[in-house]
């Protein structure tokens, strides 16, 4: 897997693609600093673009990668090398250089306007670990929607529809849920819905480490007074851990038995 | 070497290979499996290095059963129908990833030659022609000596100059005594070079036998006729032969 992973990465760090997606969150980071020179700011406004961009990003490039390479996995596949390897290895070196372009993308800017002297170090990883992990999560569903579905056109539009549901569809349905039930005690059932979204997760991670958690109101207490603790720490890390492992086992899974 | 039993497998509803019984063991000769699009000889081909998985029946390469194992491809060099690879990466790249892969070095520096791919071999892949992708397509192919050697329409892209070093190619390793399996839709190559012909019709061998059988059971002067004259002979259940029946007994293993 090592070897795959090596020339997957390789590869992909010299994509225009991934340069492009790097550079813009050069360019964006280096923007909102202009912008505002407030670090806690900045990292509110990244928060809501790093949450939507990155699954929706990550999603695109793991299908893109998969129908673009599928010639060369065949010949990857002829080598004597076991498939569990081949596509692990590649879905490695997807998300990895993803979440490497993100890292620095963001990290640069940040440690340029003097980051490490800022109370805010733990809150800034804290959401580049989120994007990490968000990158891990889609890249993995894409690739498996991709590995599942040889029609590209439907592979697209099913990887899309995954990004559209996480990002805007459940949050809606929630609020939808929340407002029909208003009457009953909800706060357990939204700390419940919470962990079955990964982008939702990350978001309530993230704002309440930030002052902005006031504004979340009842709700958001019964979120600190969970996710706060740190069993509740680590029952939202192993939810995210189960995300990422997920499509990891699937993938393999599909691998094993497909035809190619 | 190879030894196919009852092998069966379908896509879907789509049967593609029907109970195929075969067997290639002679050392110095290339085998060309023709048929028409759709025959299955792809997928026969892909069933061997284990990239298809058949429904049912048995592969047998080098003795052993092939299911579930991975170590055999190291003594089958492939050459696959498309020759498309990551392209950021450079040719010299490519050529040492696949020997990484391997995990032990081949010979790339002769038929890099050959090909006059020198001045290639610093540029990405994504800028070079079908035909010069082809060229290292088939570097990759052939470096290493391996017994058994499996190409997909080799020809693919590639200028006359190229054709006549590939058939050279093909020529000294059938006289190193390789199994070569070869698909085709270039009846010339197969004219050529092919000693025997497998011919694939609806999932199932239909004939099989050397070149000049074929062309005196249709009293043909060419490969090309004598398979036109095989499909539509097949074709021709009510003219009082048997759809389907082979014309030549299949060699089974």
């Amino acid at each position: 897997m090592g070897k795959i992973l090596k020339y997957t990465l390789y590869d992909l760090l010299r994509s225009r693609s991934l340069l492009f997606y790097f550079g813009f969150y050069l360019l964006f980071t280096f923007g909102l600093f202009w912008l505002s020179g407030d670090l806690q700011k900045v990292l509110v406004s990244l928060m809501n673009v790093v949450l939507v961009l990155v699954p929706l990003i990550a999603t695109m490039f793991g299908v893109m990668y998969y129908y673009n390479s599928r010639e060369f996995t065949e010949l990857l596949l002829a080598l004597p090398l076991p498939r569990r390897d081949i596509f692990l290895g590649q879905y490695a070196g997807l998300a990895g250089s993803m979440a490497l372009a993100l890292l620095l993308g963001v990290g640069v800017p940040f440690l340029l306007y003097g980051l490490a002297a800022s109370a805010l170090v733990g809150q800034f990883l804290l959401l580049l670990g989120a994007g990490v992990v968000l990158t891990f999560i889609f890249s993995g569903m894409a690739f498996f929607i991709a590995l599942r579905n040889d029609n590209r056109i439907r592979g697209f539009g099913l990887a899309i529809l995954v990004w559209l549901l996480f990002a805007v569809a459940y949050d809606g349905a929630l609020l939808l849920a929340l407002a029909l039930l208003r009457d009953y005690p909800l706060e357990k059932f939204a700390l419940g819905a919470s962990l079955f979204n990964p982008i939702d997760l990350s978001r309530i991670l993230i704002m309440l480490k930030l002052d902005v958690a006031a504004l979340m109101g009842f709700t958001g207490a019964v979120f600190r007074k969970f996710l706060g603790t740190g069993l509740g720490s680590l029952v939202a890390a192993a939810v995210l851990l189960l995300w990422v492992l997920g499509p990891l086992g699937a993938i393999r899974m599909v691998a094993e038995k497909k035809d190619f | 070497m190879i030894a196919i039993h009852n092998l069966n497998k379908s896509f879907g509803r789509l049967g593609v290979l029907k109970g195929i019984d075969c067997c290639f063991d002679q050392g110095g000769t290339i085998s060309a499996i023709l048929g028409p699009n759709g025959s299955g000889k792809t997928t026969l081909i892909k069933s061997i290095l284990g990239m298809v998985l058949p429904d049912s029946g048995r592969i047998e390469v080098f003795g052993r059963d092939i299911r579930r194992q991975h170590s055999y491809r190291d003594r089958i060099s492939y050459l696959p129908q498309i020759a498309r690879f990551p392209e950021n990466l450079r040719v010299h790249e490519l050529i040492a990833m696949v020997q990484d892969l391997h995990k032990r070095p081949g010979r790339p520096e002769p038929l890099i030659h050959r090909f006059g791919l020198e001045p290639w071999l610093d540029k990405p892949l994504g800028t070079l022609s079908g035909g010069t992708r082809q060229k290292v397509n088939l570097v990759l192919a052939f470096m290493y000596d391996n017994p058994i050697l499996i190409l997909d329409e080799p020809t693919a892209g590639l200028d006359p100059v190229a054709i006549i070093r590939l058939k050279e190619m093909l020529e000294e390793a059938r006289a190193a005594g390789k199994i070569i399996l070869l698909t085709t839709h270039i009846m010339s190559l197969v004219e050529d070079l092919a000693d025997e012909v497998v011919f694939l019709l609806d999932g199932q061998v239909r004939f099989r036998d050397s070149v000049a059988a074929l062309k005196a059971a249709f009293d043909a002067a060419s490969v090309e006729r004598a398979i036109a004259s095989l499909l539509l002979q097949n074709g021709h259940a009510s003219s009082g032969m048997q759809a389907g029946a082979p014309v030549s007994e299949p060699s089974k293993c």
